[in-house]
Order: C-alpha cells, then structure tokens, then sequence
C-alpha cells in the first residue's frame, strides 16, 4: 500500500516536471526541472528496490551532468535570448502528432509487454541479491565477472569525450605558453585561421 | 501498482515522449540537450525495470552503461555548444543551418 503511494507520487511529480522541462521558457528553470525528473526516477528505482541505481542516478546525473548544464548555462551570456519565441512555431504542427504517436505507440507495447515466465527468469531474485548483501554487491559480481571488457571500453569512451571535449572547447590561442617564443607564428604571419578571430577550432601547427 | 512491470513502463514511455517533444519543439540549444537527457531518463528507467523483473543483472548494466554514455554525450555536446556560442553568438536551432546546404 505504501509502496503504491510512493509510485504514484513518484511517477505523477516526475512526469509533471517532465513537462516543466519541456515548456518552461528559461533555460536554468528547464534544468532545475530536470533535476527534479532526476530525483523522482531514482525515488521510483528505490520503490522497484534497485538501490544501487537510485543512487548512481542521483550521483552521475543531479551530481554531474545537471551542474555541468547549469554551468554552461550560466558561462554563456543568454540575456539576448529574452525577448525571442521560444518554440518553434512551424514544427508544433508536427512535434505534437509525433510525440503522441510515440506516446501512444510505447505505450501499447507497454500494456503488451509481461515479465518473463519464472522459469525463463536470471538468477539475480531479490532472494539472492539479499544473500549477496544488495544491488551494489549483485551489480558487482556480475560487472567484474561476465561484463569486464564492456566496463573497460566504457571507460575508454569516458577518456575520449573528455579528451574531446577539452579539444573543442579550448579557443585555438589558448594553447601557446606566454613567454615562449612560438616559430609558427613568424611562418604563417598574420593571414593565417588563428588570426581570424577564432575561426578555426583545430590548432593549425 | 509498484509491483507490476506495465507501470514503470509507462512512465518510462511517457518520458521518452516528452523528451522527444522538447527536442522538436524547442528553439534553444540548451533545452534541446535538456530534453536529450530526459529521454535518456525513460530509458534508463525502462531498461532498470526489465532488469527488476526479470530478476537479471543485464538490465542493471544496460543502465550503467547508458549512464555512461549519456555523461560522455553531454560533455561532448555542451563542449560543441560552446564552441558553436562562441562563433555565432547566439544558440537556436533553426538559426544554425551552415551545414544544411
């Protein structure tokens, strides 16, 4: 009974805040609103007692990538945004269609979708999960044994987008020391990308 | 209600569908980014109860590794909208076609 509670506060506050994300005009506000979404997602991971991933969610997307947006959000100077529409006009006509025919058609494979038979099931009841002492337990005995190479190539593509993004976030004159003496600047002269205001992204040597 | 799979699906589907919403509707950058996320957010809670109730640790690491994913796709993105702040002052999504034609 109290779990039904906590579903349904859980589902109806993140789907309202969903719609705040959507809609809100100003950006920090669509973020705050997203934050929100995070929190009650992980509240209805913790009612399906998936503890680890309530708690991961929490950390990794109210932790780190909400405040990263919100960062940005406040790093780029969006005053002259103020007085603009803020959807698109000419793609409501067709954003609501499909977004209710997304809806409607997820939702029919929701209704028609069962959990497996018993039988069919993985080993991993909530049973076992408690004797190995919870999720975190359970998640790692299976992330270390049978899914070793995926967690090191997901931890290559962590250093890859970090890598990439500090390339493409670093203005192409950032990268010379101050007092060193730089030869490619006597070369190219003053014609060259680097002098255009920061036109190019790569650094041209 | 807690204890039935159809009702986490549900929700998971309605995020999605918002999500795609804000992505074809809204004009800035940002919140188009924003509203990525929240349908990563219907995924990752679809594919975290398949794995409850299915009593199988895939669906665990299927959301882990879409958490990963989803950290490395907005920095990645965020670090391009920067760039694309920078050169042309201004983020919406209909005003940036250098690339269309």
């Amino acid at each position: 009974m109290i779990e039904d509670i906590t579903f349904v506060y859980m589902a109806v506050i993140a789907v309202l805040a969903a719609l705040a994300t959507v809609l809100v005009r100003s950006p920090v506000r669509s973020a705050l609103s997203l934050v929100v979404v995070v929190f009650h997602v992980a509240g209805l991971f913790a009612v399906m007692d998936a503890m680890f991933l309530a708690v991961i969610q929490v950390m990794v997307y109210a932790g780190a990538i909400i405040v990263l947006f919100l960062f940005t959000i406040m790093l780029l100077d969006l005053r002259h945004e103020a007085g603009e529409p803020y959807l698109h006009k000419n793609q409501l006509w067709l954003g609501i269609p499909l977004a209710i025919l997304l809806l409607v058609e997820a939702g029919w494979i929701a209704l028609n979708t069962e959990p497996l038979a018993e039988a069919a099931r993985g080993a991993y009841d909530a049973a076992a999960i408690a004797e190995l002492g919870g999720t975190g337990q359970a998640l790692a005995e299976v992330l270390f044994n049978e899914y070793l190479l995926p967690f090191e190539i997901a931890g290559v593509l962590l250093l890859a987008s970090s890598v990439g993004a500090l390339l493409l976030a670093r203005r192409p004159d950032e990268d010379k020391l101050p007092d060193a003496p730089d030869p490619v600047d006597d070369v190219t002269g003053p014609d060259d990308e680097r002098a255009e205001g920061g036109a190019a992204i790569w650094p041209t040597r | 209600m807690a204890d039935s799979l159809n009702a986490y699906l549900y929700v998971g589907a309605i995020l999605f569908a918002l999500g795609m919403l804000g992505v074809l509707v809204r004009r800035s950058l940002i919140v188009v980014l924003l509203s990525m996320e929240l349908m990563l957010q219907g995924v990752n809670l679809t594919m975290g109860a398949f794995g409850v109730f299915n009593e199988d640790m895939g669906g665990y690491m299927l959301t882990l590794a879409s958490l990963t994913i989803a950290a490395s796709e907005s920095v990645v993105g965020l670090a391009i909208l920067v760039v694309v702040s920078r050169k042309a002052r201004e983020l919406y999504t209909d005003r940036m076609d250098g690339m269309k034609w």
